[in-house]
């Protein structure tokens, strides 16, 4: 099956998901158009984190559709999986491992030959500025290092989609600006992204925006256009916890 | 090489670059069974008298006895540290980037065995190497033919470990996995003692040892360990490391087992 241009990277119809009697998403829709940056606001324990997992596979949500590029992310996960890119809250690089060697799995884990993933892994660590850190162990970096590798992880297999859960957590101001500013320039060169976040100050004006609160979508658009204020908006959306 | 093939290969290369960077983790795998042989069999090689049951042709010490019941002790010591490692993994979120992988989770979980296995069988040829200078001394053809009861045996104690790992929720409760899981089944399998000692004590004890999976492992290595296939032992071993290798799949799928059921954020 082919899909062309219109076809969004992210298609989210009707996705519900339950923890026992614990409702944590209901009736969650929305779309991420092809390029386009769109941020995934809420506050903690929004339902973000289980978007991010129904979307990844990590488990199946109750009922609704989730299409990664036109692929059916339960009847074909592995087509959908190959068009993501995942930066998860917690850190998933090891520690005990160089920054080379760290890219070196994940590039196996989708199926890029060594020959290649060498040549992948010197292009990805220049684009996140971390090339003299290749051969350092993931442990001695910092905070904004780090991140800046796990998006480089996330870039190994030139995915159509970044997923970003929380990117810039507990890094400082420059850490923070740069990570933003490197996730905008690929944008810039065609990737779409889904950032999650609670941080108001991470959204333009013209980004698009959804808000997720208590597991449903409060509100979508564009940053400009939710409100005189987008801030005064999402407290008044979420009841003023932000 | 197809795209399996690499996924598999980067998969087996992390395990042992982990298993080369944790040098304690390798001593401490080897010094285990070594207490054992040096100075638990030494001591007690006057007080436990073995009669000749097969596959010895002849008295053996007891060294020589507890030497393939140390060789499935390391594996199993091994597949619960594999589980360990997966919730920690799992924990930290390691997991993730192992399961977001694009081929079947079935395949991912099953690379990451049969990787776990051959750390194993490593650290049981070290083993091996040592005691051969201890006077343990199988047929040399021996070591070639103890190979794939090693890996057979391995495939199921690290199943065994995938699955508990998979319904283990959090770390802390490892600690009961050691009293529970690991101790009782070393302890209660033909490793230390045979089972006629063991029916000799206590006939509910020997019956529970011969439905230990465990006793069946031991026995399976002890045969080939002297070029000989015990057929009893191969079943066992071969049904429950489809059987255990199937509940974690089960246990692992999205759709099913306990990951539908975590909480997310």
């Amino acid at each position: 099956m082919t899909h062309s241009d219109a076809t969004p990277a992210l298609d989210i119809a009707g996705v519900s998901h339950a923890f026992g009697a614990v409702r944590a998403l209901n009736d969650v829709s929305f779309t991420v158009p092809r390029g386009a940056f769109v941020a995934l606001l809420g506050v903690n324990g929004a339902g973000k984190t289980t978007l991010f997992s129904l979307i990844t596979r990590l488990y199946d949500s109750t009922s609704g559709r989730v299409l990664v590029g036109g692929h059916d992310a339960r009847r074909a996960p592995g087509e959908a999986l190959k068009r993501l890119g995942v930066v998860f809250q917690s850190k998933a690089l090891d520690g005990d491992l160089t920054l080379a060697q760290n890219l070196a799995y994940h590039a196996a884990l989708h199926g890029i030959g060594r020959r290649a993933a060498k040549l992948r892994i010197a292009e990805v660590l220049e684009e996140v500025n971390l090339t003299e850190k290749a051969g350092a162990r993931v442990s001695t970096l910092s905070g904004g290092q780090q991140r800046r590798a796990e998006i480089a992880r996330a870039l190994l297999h030139r995915p159509e989609l970044l997923l970003l859960d929380e990117a810039t957590a507990g890094l400082d101001v420059r850490a923070r600006a740069d990570v933003q500013a490197l996730v905008r320039r690929l944008i810039a060169g065609g990737v779409s992204a889904l950032w999650a976040t609670h941080a108001m100050d991470e959204i333009a004006p013209e980004d698009l925006v959804v808000v997720l609160h208590k597991g449903e979508v409060k509100a979508q658009g564009r940053a400009s256009e939710l409100g005189t204020s987008l801030t005064e908006g999402f407290l008044a959306l979420t009841g003023g916890e932000a | 090489m197809t795209g399996y093939g690499i996924a598999f290969m980067g998969i087996a290369w992390r395990e042992v670059l982990r298993f080369a960077r944790q040098r304690e983790r390798f001593l401490a795998a080897l010094v285990r069974p070594l207490v054992w042989l040096f100075i638990f069999a030494a001591g007690f090689r006057s007080v436990l008298g073995l009669s000749i049951v097969p596959p010895y042709e002849t008295y053996v010490l007891y060294e020589v006895y507890v030497t393939p019941g140390l060789c499935a002790m390391i594996q199993l010591f091994n597949g619960m540290q594999s589980s360990l490692s997966m919730v920690y993994d799992r924990e930290t979120g390691a997991m993730r980037t192992l399961l977001v992988s694009p081929y079947p989770r079935w395949f991912l979980l099953g690379s990451k065995l049969v990787a776990g296995v051959l750390v194993s069988v490593l650290q049981v040829y070290a083993f091996l190497l040592i005691a051969y200078f201890w006077g343990i001394e199988p047929p040399v053809l021996g070591y070639l033919t103890v190979l794939p009861a090693l890996i057979l045996s391995g495939i199921m104690l690290g199943a065994m470990g995938l699955f508990i790992s998979s319904a283990i929720r959090q770390l802390e409760n490892f600690a009961g996995v050691m009293n529970f899981v690991i101790f009782p089944m070393f302890f209660a399998s033909s490793a230390l003692y045979p089972l006629w000692r063991l029916q000799e004590s206590s006939t509910l004890l020997h019956d529970i040892a011969l439905a230990n999976p465990f006793t069946h492992a031991v026995e399976l290595i002890r045969f080939a360990l002297y070029r000989q296939v015990e057929p009893v032992a191969l079943l066992v071993v071969a049904g429950c490391a489809v059987g255990f290798f199937a509940a974690s799949v089960f246990m692992y799928d999205p759709s099913k087992g306990l990951w539908g059921r975590r909480k997310g954020g």
